[in-house]
């Protein structure tokens, strides 16, 4: 188990498209409810403890070598908004791409020839990860810290914030991070036995419907 | 670093960067351009594919920064037929989706070469940007970068890894000089002086055949990527 592999995987220049997705930001900002660094948090830590935790969990099963197909269905499951949907099979395919080149394995192979059109993201960060010989909890991690430093970014982008403050956010749900972190990977160390049901199935109604409209935008600086 | 046959996984699409398609047959050649907004780039590919769709099979990438509009403006002048013309979402950093992480843009030009068969070229053109945007070595196997007259005579001089080290330099809107006062001699002692052999092209896309040397440099590098030499 290598801590640096985590960082790489972590880092947001790892090069798998997260930079043109705002994470839902983007519709947020429009409809005003970020527009500081304080609704800026407020919506970060809403999202790790809704669609964060659902792909924390997944991240972390896909990690265990749990059946990536049963996963990606879970997921599916989990993702009732078809724009998210779309958006997650995109995302995993450029994640695929990104690690089958990284950290070359068997199990990638054979989750990209099943998916070719593209697995759902957050199993493919775990079954990323796993490559990467890293734990479950740590693609857990991975996966929550990805679903709130996107946004940040954006919204940096959007609102000309300032980044020591977006920055600061994010320090500032670090706790609750390693917590849903957690949280995401007990409930993966159980589906071995009793399947994928006991993966968190949190989810954020706003945050579906927003994108289902920002799909719909004309002109926008975010592909989601 | 190739660990599988492309039969066993068809879909491996790890280093899109690879010459060949499964077959062994030569894949297109991508072409990439970019240079600042609004220098005549999406002008530059729609003369292109005007001058070059009877002899060649071509498609179009486009890299707006937060609309549809260059894919849109390609489509309505029925420069190729729509299917044919792609357009990638760039999250506001055009360089960042053609040079740091190019999966994207990676992903519309295998789509377009599955959904195309045989195709011979693939202009990926980038959203406005910077003096410093260069597309990756791994989505483009040549580059343009276009410039134009009109944003000042001193942009050869200035230089940055566009205009030295693109493999060819467009200076579009040569037409303009006159009325922004531009000195077209100076700008091409300046970009000779940056850019060493590598060649330069002074264009007017106002002007009948205003893209013929550029649509010849095509042609020959592709002639030179069929045959395989390296481009
Ligand atoms: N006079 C003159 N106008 C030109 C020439 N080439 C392009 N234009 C005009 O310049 C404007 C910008 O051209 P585009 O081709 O859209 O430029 P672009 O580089 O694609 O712009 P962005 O994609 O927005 O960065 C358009 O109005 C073109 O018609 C030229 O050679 N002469
Ligand atoms: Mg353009």
């Amino acid at each position: 188990m290598s801590r640096a592999a985590l960082l790489v995987l972590a880092d947001g220049r790892f090069p798998a498209g997260g930079h043109a997705h705002s994470g839902g930001v983007e519709a947020a900002v429009a409809a005003g409810t970020v527009r500081d660094p304080a609704s800026l948090e407020a919506f970060c830590r809403g999202r790790l403890h809704t669609t964060g935790l659902t792909g924390a969990g997944l991240a972390a099963a896909a990690a265990t070598g749990y059946d990536a197909l049963a996963l990606d269905e879970a997921a599916d499951a989990r993702t009732p908004a078809p724009a998210l949907r779309r958006v997650a099979r995109r995302l995993g395919r450029q994640m695929m791409r990104a690690a089958r080149a990284t950290w070359p394995s068997d199990g990638l192979d054979r989750l990209a020839h099943d998916r070719p059109q593209g697995a759902h993201q957050p199993v493919v960060l775990g079954a990323a990860a796993r490559s990467a010989g890293l734990a479950p909890l740590e693609a857990a991690h991975a996966a929550a810290y990805e679903g709130v430093g996107g946004p940040a970014t954006a919204a940096v982008r959007l609102l000309s914030l300032d980044p020591f403050h977006a920055t600061a956010v994010l320090a500032r749900l670090a706790g609750d991070l390693d917590h849903i972190a957690d949280r995401a990977a007990s409930a993966a160390a159980r589906v071995a036995a009793e399947g994928t049901g006991v993966l968190p199935a949190a989810s954020a109604p706003l945050l579906d419907l927003a994108a289902e409209q920002h799909a719909a935008w004309p002109v926008r600086l975010f592909a989601s | 670093m190739h660990l599988d046959h492309p039969v066993t996984a068809p879909q491996r699409h790890t280093y899109g960067a690879e010459p060949f398609h499964a077959d062994g047959s030569r894949r297109a050649l991508r072409v990439g351009l970019g240079g600042p907004v609004g220098s005549g780039k999406t002008a530059t590919v729609a003369a292109l594919c005007r001058a070059l769709r009877t002899q060649l099979s071509i498609a179009v990438v486009t890299n707006d920064i937060y609309t549809r509009e260059d894919a849109a403006f390609l489509r309505r002048e029925a420069v190729l037929p729509p299917e044919r013309i792609t357009a990638v979402e760039t999250g506001a950093c055009p360089h960042t989706a053609i040079r740091d992480d190019i999966s994207a843009n990676l992903e519309a030009v295998e789509q377009l070469e599955e959904s195309l068969p045989a195709l011979d070229l693939i202009l990926v053109e980038s959203g406005g940007d910077n003096l410093t945007a260069t597309f990756s070595r791994g989505l483009v196997d040549t580059q343009i970068f276009v410039i134009d007259v009109s944003s000042g005579d001193d942009i050869p001089r200035k230089g940055g890894p566009g205009i030295t080290t693109a493999d060819l330099l467009i200076v579009n809107k040569t037409d303009l000089a006159p009325y922004v006062g531009a000195d077209l001699n100076t700008m091409a002692t300046d970009a000779h002086k940056q850019r060493g052999d590598l060649p330069v092209v002074f264009t007017s896309l106002t002007a009948p055949d205003g893209i013929g040397q550029v649509a010849a440099w095509i042609t020959g590098r592709l002639t030179a990527w069929q045959a395989g030499a390296t481009s």
